[in-house]
């Protein structure tokens, strides 16, 4: 009973990590541009398969990591520079196809570059698994949740105690007035889809040992780090955080006890529970509109 | 309202009637049913994206409601295929209903996720619900009969959906320039202005929801007919991707743009076939620079080049 209680935990916990890397992205993104970015899940899907790629190179796990973050954050950079910034303040629905089409861009290429099949990378430490009550853990889980605990606490020193930081949460609440005080934004909105598609791909080498990867993950992965975004309330660091250790822990749970078959049909069906009796996400403010 | 908008649909009927006779052969015929079975999906949902600035990212779920209502009520449960048809339809729009009715009142992205949501929802349950929709593999269709007659040859589904295009584009003309449609293209140009002059915003944007599954949701069920056999993948969201990109690229808000818009793209995989894997890359680009450099899309920009300070 606890056991398996314990079991499901730990694996919602640890694909919880992954999708709040991946909310934390989208979080990062709406709150400097407003922009939803629909190529999120493509990052995720970079980070795994580039790994796989790397290490079949023979490279060391360091520069593994290094390189598979490195390249998406390039292309994360790419898509703001050639995709979204020539359409500075056009229309949410433009938005959101633009960023569509660059998902479907990437997927492509990687699709016809690495072709479809499934990879699996290596665990960081071993298959040894741990045991805890009854339970088993996996080393490579253990790693998944520290790096994303460090990657938690990083990002809050940044974003309270440096000055870029504080910058972008500047941009954020206010374009205009950042910009009066002397902030450069489009440096903003390029630190933020680097960093946005650095830390899914960062999610998605983490997990990769686990749940293996292809060049089509990135749609699921993406789509649920966004509903765990929303479930935290848009925009909201904590929240993103936190809903995706909810989506995991739910989707785990509900593939454990009520039926697997309907796995990944859980995280949507939160969602629109969510935004028929919260739409304000879990932990969105209220907000008013300016007309 | 002037009478040339109205032009285009003359020039649609003449086309539609010469088309069968100058055809080389049924690739050919078959590849324009699927266009106009295409474009009028496409025209109802470019009323919600273009005219009420809302964009549905589940559409095809809702075809899949449509296509699998006439798959398994009359396969399993021995009904008509046009009382099936119409169940389906229903169903659609009352679950449109059903999702918009509390989204509407939100704004910006709330109904792009709700709707994703929905169409993820509704193909995972046709994947898994194998004993009544064949899981993956998909099932077959039997045929529509209409009053003891059989729609079975290529050139009769032509003539079927060629007239239903032509009442779809009159209809959505008129409707656009009804009161209802001035509504719509007022709370797409300012919601809050269109609100202050006494329009109920959220009743507008659920009317048009639910007559865009609606439609969706009959041409799904005449897809299904036509082709005979569906499978889950006619309900997934790179379907639904691939109605709003007709949408866009012909042109949001225009009529005449959204069957432009679904010739080209049904048109597009004969022509990326020779290219192996490349269409998904083809596909993104295409979106993208459409988006960057006609954000209008082809049609109304087009329109606009030829016709200067020439407003319709």
């Amino acid at each position: 009973m606890l056991a398996e209680f314990l079991q499901f935990l730990f694996s919602g916990i640890t694909v919880g990590a992954t999708y709040a890397l991946a909310a934390l992205g989208f979080t990062l993104i709406y709150n400097a541009s407003h922009v939803i970015n629909f190529a999120q899940g493509e990052f995720i899907m970079l980070g795994g398969m580039l790994a796989v790629l790397f290490a079949q190179m023979g490279l060391p796990l360091p520069a593994v990591l290094l390189l598979a973050i490195l390249v998406p954050a390039i292309v994360g950079v790419l898509v703001e520079k050639l995709a979204i910034e020539p359409v500075k303040g056009a229309e949410t629905v433009t938005l959101i196809i633009i960023t569509i089409g660059a998902s479907l861009v990437i997927r492509g290429l990687i699709q016809v570059w690495l072709g479809k099949n499934t990879f699996s990378l290596p665990a960081f430490s071993g298959d040894e698994p741990i045991h805890v009550l009854g339970a088993t853990l996996l080393p490579q889980s253990l790693w998944v949740l520290g790096i994303t605990a460090l990657v938690v606490v990083a990002l809050w020193y940044f974003f309270n105690r440096t000055l870029q930081g504080k910058a972008m949460l500047a941009t954020s609440v206010n374009r205009l007035a950042a910009e009066l005080v002397g902030i450069n934004t489009s440096w903003v909105l390029f630190m933020s889809f680097a960093m946005s598609a650095a830390l899914g791909a960062l999610g998605g080498i983490l997990i990769t040992p686990i749940t293996m990867t292809s060049y089509d993950v990135g749609i699921m992965l993406g789509l649920k780090g966004f509903v765990a975004a929303v479930v935290g309330g848009l925009g909201n660091g904590l929240g993103a955080v936190v809903g995706g250790l909810l989506v995991g822990i739910l989707e785990a749970m509900g593939a454990g006890y009520i039926s697997s078959a309907y796995k990944d049909a859980i995280p949507f069906v939160l969602i629109l529970l969510i935004l028929f009796f919260m739409p304000r996400g879990l932990f969105g403010g209220k907000s008013t509109d300016r007309v | 309202m002037n009478k040339r908008i109205y032009y285009g649909l003359y020039g649609l009927i003449v086309i539609l009637l010469v088309l069968p006779f100058v055809v080389p052969n049924n690739f050919y015929l078959d590849l324009a049913v699927r266009m106009a079975i295409n474009a009028i999906i496409v025209i109802g949902l470019n009323l919600l994206i273009g005219f009420a600035g809302q964009i549905s990212l589940g559409h095809a779920g809702f075809l899949g409601i449509g296509a699998y209502a006439s798959a398994v009520l009359p396969m399993h449960f021995g009904w008509h295929p046009v009382t099936a048809m119409l169940t389906g339809a229903l169903a659609s729009a009352l679950l449109a209903a059903l999702v918009a009715k509390p989204i509407f009142k939100l704004k910006g992205h709330y109904l792009a996720m709700a709707t994703l949501g929905l169409g993820i929802i509704i193909n995972i349950a046709l994947r898994n619900e194998a004993q009544w929709t064949g899981g993956p593999d998909g099932m077959p269709v039997m045929p529509m009969a209409l009053f003891g007659f059989e729609i079975g040859s290529d050139r009769q589904w032509y003539w079927v959906v060629a007239a239903l295009l032509v009442l779809t584009v009159w209809g959505s003309l008129n409707l656009i320039d009804s009161p209802f449609g001035r509504a719509l293209r007022a709370l797409h140009g300012s919601e809050v202005a269109s609100q202050v002059v006494g329009v109920n915003v959220a009743r507008y944007k659920v009317s048009i929801f639910v007559l865009s599954a609606f439609s969706a949701s009959i041409m799904g069920s005449i897809s299904a007919h036509y082709i005979g056999f569906i499978s889950p993948n006619f309900a997934d969201f790179f379907h639904s991707i691939e109605l709003v990109t007709m949408v866009v690229i012909g042109g949001m808000a225009s009529v005449y743009g959204s069957i432009v818009g679904a010739v080209l793209l049904t048109a597009l995989p004969q022509a990326l076939a020779t290219f192996e894997g490349w269409e998904t890359v083809a596909f993104g680009a295409i979106l993208m620079l459409c988006m960057i450099f006609m954000p209008r899309g082809l049609v109304p920009t087009l329109a606009a080049r030829f016709s200067k300070g020439d407003d319709k």
